[in-house]
């Protein structure tokens, strides 16, 4: 609430800024816009973005060093003799922000004991970790305090810098005061502010899961975890006796990823070459789309199909007469519905780079008697393997990458096994499984997630990048 | 001298004439036309698979928008529903659904009655024809307008999700007599009263705006809390991606130097275009749950992820509609003196919005149709009550269109895979719209120089 309102104010200050500024400007010319350097938008811009920039920018440093500071000496401040058995500090904090935030919930007064705070807290419906007691309690009101001023220092401080930053605009408003080149260099660090967010998304990506992944490391051995063949979390209480190997997972992503592959290249790339070489205007216009259609689908909608018909389809028709199981899910259902999701993938890209095979080769091959599909099979595939290659790999990416398909259509055993009909997992599936419901970020089992997160955009980074340096090495080559 | 020539016949060629094929001629022309086949197959394939699934999809989703109601003449008497007689809602609130359920299970006994029809169902059977869920509306309905109380008013009650599945072809006599929450003579009598016109089957309102149902309620589960949410989320991803997209490109495209932080910018955005997007759930469930604090399953916490995912989709079509724009224009407003902000402001820009709004609603129908991100950062909870309206709202627990199909995927009643197909269908029309306003902007407006 005080953040809307305190936006508010900033937007008023701002107008202010930015109304005088141009008044003042104005007036130091006697109103003839003519002698003035800029024309007088500029000068209110001026004054609008000097007031705002940096008080914005301070309220969003603020907000997100505040929680971090006040975290800190709460912790510092917490008596260690005071944990409960096998708890940690960070589990506590929780808790004493959860407290903390009830009790604003309920605006409960600054005193009061610990059996007052947890009838307020149960009627607000607060659910705690561990039973209320009093350095708990203690602790939340310590955090309530400091945020609360906090907050009202925070609210000074950036208007008087709203303040300060308006009022100095204004004070240098005169008819000689270059404010166009003044704003177009703040249009401009914004510019480079708002192309800076790749890198900080980026950035964040990076270390949110090293850092999650660390605390993983700490409490499981990483040999365990990359080179164990079993994954058999413990569902009965806090850590131990949980068994966190990724090979049974990255052997589920990588077979069904495979007959992804075994279903999309040939189809997508002789599709693209039916599209590209043979079909004529009338037919290509129509295909095409309805093609690419296919892309544009959400993979919600595969998983569904993968569910409900494909699955029981391949169950009845092929796994049970052949005994080969009796699970609607398995890796070929994931398998097969993800070939065909990437279907439009492979040949739009195969399309674009047999197109950008020059024109001079086919001539040439054709030329010297090649019929069309000797032509395409000795001179246009062979140019064009190097990105054919790189399509392959993107492709290879987004399968290994895929989540809504594989949770629907896989299944969510974990298991070393050659027999494609049965069901087997995926590392997307055990992120999904092990964020979603109940999560306690301080058992491996939750934390397992990060890794197996960081292992997952580790590998699709690395196949992108070599896709990339191998598609544009091509290009370059008839460029 | 011509002679000479004649006589060199390359030992390879066949002897026969032109006119007749020889056995290699033929061979390869089997070959061209075999690998031809092969090409015409697989764009077969392509296209029988979107068949299939778009048969699948509406042959299972379609029923969804019909659903079973009964008529029940229902008499609200007033010593049960309201005794003070004020028809104060407040008062009256403490009748709770308990209070309603006996009324509506005589009436629809009185209503079996007196349309004539015989049946040796008892009370509690009876009553199962029609949903838990009518008893609730039935009383939402009385809180709304207390001037019916006393009188006896025709009201279309839910039918139970299995009588639903009988009109549908879902459930048969043979499925019923082994189900134990139908019996066959529950079917007969709501042929019965088929026969009699107060069963209807009709257009499913419901299904658009109610909210979730619960695990045992499918014919009263709707989309209304995710039809919303999901509205909630475009809006953010609208107001914060379109204009740092669009400023983005503006920089990369007009006034960045080549340069290390230029180069370290352009990687990362053709990189996050290929990021799975599980690992954004994971970025939003680090950085904007568990580090900044925001709520679960918020609308704003969705928005955010679904931002980050869709920047890089709009800052390459704004950078394609950009690099569009010819050069001369950007000289010729250079020329007349206006600065190098100004005449990307008054001049590149508006050419190229055609393309960056076409970009931006192709990046939105991408992010409206994600699902693995959302389901991280919590959205996977039953929600019942709608969100309120922005920008409280935004921080209110919501769900989203694809996250509540993969809900009712996970129940067991197969009702819900029909109720899933269905939210499929919503979703599905919603991105046609999108497109189709994509391509119409694309056409109308678009110049090329």
């Amino acid at each position: 609430m005080t953040i809307s309102w305190l936006f508010l104010i900033l937007l008023a200050v701002g107008t202010m800024a930015f109304l005088m500024a141009r008044g003042r400007a104005l007036a130091s010319v006697d109103g003839d816009a003519r002698n003035l350097h800029s024309l007088p938008i500029y000068y209110g811009l001026n004054g609008l973005l000097t007031a705002l920039t940096p008080a914005l920018a301070l309220l969003a440093v603020w907000l997100i060093v505040q929680p971090i500071a006040i975290d800190a000496s709460v912790k510092g401040s917490f008596p260690i003799g005071a944990l409960p058995e096998g708890g940690t500090l960070d589990l506590v904090m929780s808790d004493v922000r959860r407290v903390a935030d009830g009790l604003d919930a309920a605006d409960a007064p600054d005193a009061l004991s610990v059996e007052e705070a947890a009838t307020l807290l149960g009627s607000g419906g607060v659910a705690l970790g561990t039973t209320l007691t009093t350095e708990v309690l203690t602790a939340a009101q310590q955090y309530r305090d400091s945020r609360s001023t906090m907050n009202l220092f925070m609210v000074v401080a950036v208007l008087v810098l709203a303040l300060i930053g308006g009022a100095w605009a204004v004070m240098r408003t005169n008819g000689d005061f270059r404010a166009r080149n003044v704003v177009e260099r703040g249009v401009l660090v914004l510019l480079i502010a708002a192309a800076s967010i790749a890198v900080l998304t980026t950035l964040g990506i990076v270390l949110s899961m090293i850092f999650e992944a660390t605390n993983f490391f700490r409490q499981y051995q990483w040999t365990d975890f990359f080179f164990s063949t079993t994954w058999k979390p413990s569902f009965s209480g806090r850590g131990g006796g949980s068994e966190l190997g990724i090979l049974p997972l990255l052997w589920g992503t990588l077979y069904i990823s495979f007959i992804a592959l075994v279903v999309a290249v040939p189809i997508g790339l002789f599709a693209a070459i039916y599209l590209s070489e043979y079909a004529g205007p009338k037919f290509r216009s129509l295909a095409k789309p309805m093609i690419e259609i296919l892309a544009g689908i959400p993979t919600i909608v595969y998983g569904l199909f993968a569910l409900v018909t494909v699955g029981p389809l391949l169950r009845d028709a092929i796994a049970s007469p052949l005994g080969l199981g009796n699970s609607a899910s398995s890796v070929m259902t994931a398998g097969l519905v993800m070939g065909v999701m990437l279907i439009p993938f492979v040949s739009s890209l195969s399309d674009d780079i047999i197109n950008a095979v020059p024109q001079a080769m086919r001539d040439g091959s054709l030329g010297l008697g090649a019929t069309k599909s000797e032509t395409i099979r000795q001179v246009i595939v062979p140019a064009a393997l190097p990105g054919i290659v790189g399509a392959v790999l993107l492709a290879a990416s987004r399968a290994i990458g895929e989540t809504m398909i594989v949770v629907l259509g896989a299944g969510a055993a974990a298991r070393l096994d050659l027999n494609p009909f049965e069901a087997m997992t995926t590392v997307t599936v055990k992120i999904v499984s092990q964020l979603t419901g109940d999560t306690d970020f301080a058992s491996p089992e939750t934390l397992v997630a990060f890794a197996l997160g960081l292992t997952l955009f580790v590998i699709t980074l690395g196949l992108n990048v070599l896709a990339l340096y191998i598609v544009r090495k091509y290009r370059e080559q008839y460029e | 001298m011509t002679d000479a020539t004649a006589e060199h016949v390359p030992s390879g060629a066949g002897q026969g004439s032109l006119l007749a094929k020889d056995a290699r001629t033929a061979k390869r022309n089997a070959a061209e036309t075999r690998f031809k086949t092969y090409g015409l197959i697989a764009v077969c394939i392509g296209i029988a698979m979107l068949i299939l699934l778009m048969t699948s999809i509406l042959s299972n989703g379609l029923s969804a928008f019909r659903q079973t109601t009964i008529q029940v003449m229902v008499e609200l008497p007033e010593d049960k529903l309201d005794k003070s007689g004020v028809r104060d809602p407040e008062v009256m609130a403490k009748v709770t659904t308990f209070g309603y359920k006996p009324l509506l299970r005589d009436s629809l006994i009185a209503t079996v009655a007196t349309a004539g029809i015989e049946t040796d169902l008892d009370p509690k059977d009876l009553e199962a024809l029609v949903s838990d869920e009518s008893v609730a509306q039935l009383r939402d309905f009385v809180l709304a307008n207390p001037e019916v109380i006393g009188q006896t008013i025709p009201v279309q009650v839910l039918a139970n999700g299995r009588i639903d599945g009988f009109f549908k072809g879902r459930v048969t006599y043979e499925s019923a007599a082994l189900d134990n929450n139908v019996s066959p003579e529950q079917l007969q009598l709501a042929e019965a009263l088929k026969e009699a016109g107060l069963l209807r089957t009709g257009f499913n309102w419901g299904f658009l705006t109610l909210p979730d149902g619960s695990d045992t309620r499918p014919e009263a589960a709707g989309l209304g809390v995710a039809i919303l949410g999901s509205l909630y989320m475009m809006l953010i991803v609208l107001a914060l991606a379109l204009p740092i997209g669009v400023a983005a490109s503006i920089y990369l495209e007009e006034f960045a130097p080549q340069n290390r932080w230029t180069d370290l910018i352009e990687v990362n955005i053709s990189n996050l275009a290929a990021v799975p997007s599980i690992v954004f759930g994971i970025l939003g469930l680090a950085i904007f749950i568990n580090f900044a604090g925001l709520p679960q399953s918020a609308p704003i916490v969705g928005g955010l992820v679904l931002t980050l995912m869709t920047l890089p989709t709009i800052i390459i079509a704004t950078r394609a509609a950009l690099k569009a724009v010819p050069p001369s224009i950007r000289d010729a407003a250079l020329g007349l003196g206006a600065s190098k902000m100004q005449s990307v402001f008054h001049h590149v820009l508006p050419l190229a919005m055609p393309g960056i709004l076409t970009g931006t609603i192709i990046g939105l129908a991408q992010a409206l149709g994600e699902t693995a991100p959302l389901l991280l950062i919590g959205m996977v909870a039953f929600v019942r009550e709608y969100p309120s309206g922005p920008p409280e709202g935004l921080f209110d627990p919501a769900t989203a269109l694809p996250v509540q199909v993969f809900n009712w995927t996970q129940r067991s009643d197969p009702a819900f895979v029909e109720r899933a197909s269905g939210a499929i269908i919503v979703l599905l029309v919603f991105l046609l719209l999108m497109n189709l306003t994509a391509i119409f902007l694309r056409r109308r407006f678009e110049r090329r120089w």
